[in-house]
């Protein structure tokens, strides 16, 4: 390959595309390292404070998409402090003076804030697209800079994000110029939008196949949004409430058969069992299917909608779909490859209505099944066994038990035979999410079989060390490792220290962990992180006085090359 | 209803207060949830700090069900968007109370009800005349109810389903005399 000239070699590269296969082609030798970090186009940082932003730019400085990811997960059910860290700005301003050319950012469960935004709008002349996934610390005020600045802008996706509302004018910043929008999703937006700014910008961008919609626009507003987008592919209704004796119910019903490229429906926020009737003629296209925020909507009026979608390969769903709605699933949708039935009832009174039968009838019915997430009341290891043995292919596993640590109802056993024989079927799975009674046996056989496995959640889960050792020293290809109210101590976390630098973190609250064992792994493993989240505010004041016995709520050890970070709060301690 | 009143003042107030509901459709009154001392805010949203003093201004009624069970912090594992999207729904679906304004042309003051006490239309109106019969005189009862929904508009009262009606009702408004003979010519 030494005689090869640059350009070819170059080239080459063109093809190798995953960040894994460039990242190993960059370590072959110092001339491949160069051509493949000037050909460089998009990079992915899972974790912010790895590395510092001006260490990958300068790397890289032919960019044009940047992926960066903040929080750890369990920041997703409130188990990280407000303002723990994860702050974009200092990617964007690196970005701004090193990569100007950049078009892509994506930031999953960072802070943004609006001046970070504008600095955004104004820096990158090609910018193109915007994806905010789990953020929060901006406004609509940083929307409308995004609108004003981005000239050639075709996608602004914001995700499930906390946003400010600072009125409804932002959609109003677009200027009329603006016609290459090609997906808008602003469906977390609690405040009031401006429909008739909406409605002209869905008019003059042609090219417009996602729109979604937050719970605040109205079906007048999208009857005439409808109008003029027939050619979307991807729809988020809106609040989707109307009266069935009005014209506008009857303009609605109209409206959805002349969608022949619609794929993806969403939303659904307000919509009441007739409302769904007006999209029943588009159902037999569809591929995605989200009613997962339309309470109001019960079981049969699910099962009327789903009989008609057997193109679907996606759906998301409540609990209230029932075993007798998954049954129809299990019958309809063949092509179904992922399934996520979330709680209606989210305190868990145990009210839910799906148990372990439905669950069953999905996993004989959908042959192409692969990734699941599932809440239900109750779990037995017999189903668990059959659902594997339907389903060799899930690449995701999510199963929760709302009821911490409850056992096989039948049985009154632990799971760990259940998800020993979920791990030892599914030769390929890469996220399991573990739940109910569970022994050390189950991580045994997660340490055995579950070779391909990259990401583990636990929650009161366990007996002793030995649980989570089996893990570390089986997993050989494990990235996260997250866990919460188990009995795992610093005899586990000391077991095998050089694991957690081929891994990008470690979560563990509610554990046994101390104060010595983790000083104890930041003196051997000086390339980690050890944070120690202390959010207790008498004791954080008093650090030196804390004896190595003390128990920690909440540690997160990761791999860096950036050392400790300068931003971290108060009730953050790098040791 | 100002904030900051404590909770023996509010049973004195509540026991002169002149309520419209009907008997035993007072919702019972729930424990505000305890929050575990010197810990840590985990989300200050804007959804929470609102959530707090809608709790205090409207008269120390506890919004949530929480205080009901023991609550796992971060269990079950939801994320916080979809819990909150789910407490916004609930909190106007529970006995949060849709509290509303009422203005009646002509009376020296406004009054309140909640809406959610009232199964439909006539009890409504059946309240209405009540709360307000002092003020009608011997004019007679010419009068249209009006309300001011979601969007500004002003609306009579009764052309949507009731649930409709709750949910996009800001504010009420008694119109009498003529103004209101002329609008009701075509409905009733």
């Amino acid at each position: 390959m030494t005689y090869f000239p640059e350009e070819v070699v170059e080239h080459i590269f063109d093809f190798v595309g995953s960040h894994r296969d460039r990242n190993t082609v960059s370590t072959v030798c110092k001339a491949w390292y160069q051509v493949e970090r000037l050909s460089r186009r998009t990079v992915f940082v899972g974790n912010c404070y790895a590395i510092g932003p001006e260490r990958v730019m300068a790397r890289f400085p032919g960019i044009n998409s940047l992926s960066v990811k903040g929080k750890p997960h369990f920041a997703d059910f409130n188990l990280v402090p407000y303002d723990w860290g994860g702050f974009a700005l200092p990617w964007i301003v690196a970005a701004a003076r090193l990569c100007p050319g950049l078009e892509e950012l994506r930031l999953k469960r960072m802070v943004v804030t609006d001046d970070g935004l504008e600095l955004l709008a104004r820096s990158f002349p090609n910018f193109k697209s915007l994806v905010l996934i789990s953020c929060e610390g901006f406004s609509t005020d940083g929307l409308a800079a995004i609108a004003t600045y981005c000239r050639g802008l075709r996608e602004l996706d914001l995700q499930e994000n906390e946003v400010e509302d600072h009125g409804c004018q932002w959609l109003s910043f677009f200027p009329d110029s603006c016609t290459s929008l090609v997906s808008l999703n602003f469906g977390c937006l609690k405040g009031e939008v401006n429909g008739g700014a909406l409605e002209r910008l869905v008019a003059r961008c042609p090219n417009l196949r996602s729109l979604k919609l937050s719970p605040a626009v109205s079906v007048e507003s999208l009857n005439k949004i409808l109008a003029r987008a027939s050619h979307l592919v991807d729809l988020g209704t809106g609040s989707f409430a109307v009266d069935h004796r009005t014209d506008v119910y009857h303009t609605l019903m109209n409206s959805f058969p002349k969608f022949k490229s619609l794929r993806n429906l969403s939303g659904f926020w307000d919509a009441s069992p007739c409302c769904l009737r007006a999209v029943y003629p588009v159902c037999t296209s569809l591929t995605v299917l989200n009613l997962s925020y339309a309470p109001a909507i019960q079981g049969d009026d699910l099962i009327k909608i789903i009989c008609l979608c057997f193109k679907l390969q996606k759906l998301w769903v409540l609990d209230s779909i029932g075993d007798k709605g998954l049954a129809v699933v299990a019958s309809t949708c063949k092509e179904l490859q992922e399934l996520r039935v979330f709680p209606c009832d989210i305190y868990g009174a145990g009210t839910t209505s799906v148990t372990e039968e439905g669950l069953l009838a999905v996993s004989s019915g959908c042959p192409k099944l692969n990734s699941l997430l599932y809440f239900c009341y109750q779990m037995t290891n017999a189903a668990l066994i059959t659902v594997a043995k339907n389903c060799p292919h899930f690449t995701r596993f999510r199963l929760c038990i709302l009821d911490p640590g409850k056992p096989d109802p039948v049985t009154n056993q632990p799971l760990d035979e259940g998800f020993g024989a979920i791990v030892r079927s599914c030769k390929n799975i890469r996220r399991l999410s573990l739940s109910g009674r569970l022994t050390d046996q189950v991580f045994l056989y997660i340490g055995m079989y579950a070779e391909r496995l990259e990401m583990l959640s636990i929650a009161f889960a366990g007996d002793s060390d030995k649980g989570m050792i089996y893990v570390l020293n089986g997993c050989k290809n494990l990235r996260k490792l997250e866990i919460r109210d188990c009995p795992f101590g610093d005899i586990a976390l000391l077991k095998n220290v050089a694991k957690y630098e081929t891994m990008r973190s470690l979560w563990m609250s509610s554990c046994d962990v101390t104060l010595g064992g983790c000083k104890a792994l930041a003196a051997k493993m000086p390339r980690l992180n050890v944070e120690i989240i202390n959010e207790n505010e008498e004791t954080y004041e008093f650090e030196e006085n804390l004896s190595d016995r003390h128990k920690l709520e909440k540690i997160y050890v990761y791999r860096t090359v950036a050392g400790p970070r300068n931003d971290a709060p108060d009730f953050v301690w790098t040791l | 209803m100002d904030g900051g009143v404590g909770y023996a003042d509010m049973d004195a107030l509540k026991a002169t207060e002149l309520r419209l509901g009907l008997p035993g459709s007072h919702p019972p009154e729930k424990p505000l949830p305890t929050t575990t001392t010197t810990a840590r805010p985990t989300k200050r949203s804007l959804d929470e700090d609102r959530a707090a003093r809608r709790e205090t201004s409207e008269g120390g009624r506890a919004t949530s069900a929480r205080a009901t069970k023991a609550q796992v912090v971060g269990w079950p594992p939801i994320r916080s968007y979809r819990k909150n999207s789910f407490q916004a729904m609930k909190a106007t679906a529970e006995a949060a109370g849709l509290y509303v304004k009422v203005s009646m042309d002509g009376a020296p003051y406004l009054r309140k009800i909640d809406l959610e006490v009232y199964k439909g239309y006539r009890e409504l109106r059946e309240a209405l005349e009540d709360m307000f019969k002092c003020f009608e005189g011997c004019k007679g009862s010419e009068y249209a109810i009006t309300y001011e929904d979601k969007d500004g508009d002003l609306m009579l009262v009764g052309d949507v389903p009731w649930e409709m009606f709750t949910s996009s009702c800001k504010k009420l408004r008694i119109i009498r005399g003529a103004e209101a003979i002329r609008g009701l010519g075509s409905s009733q």
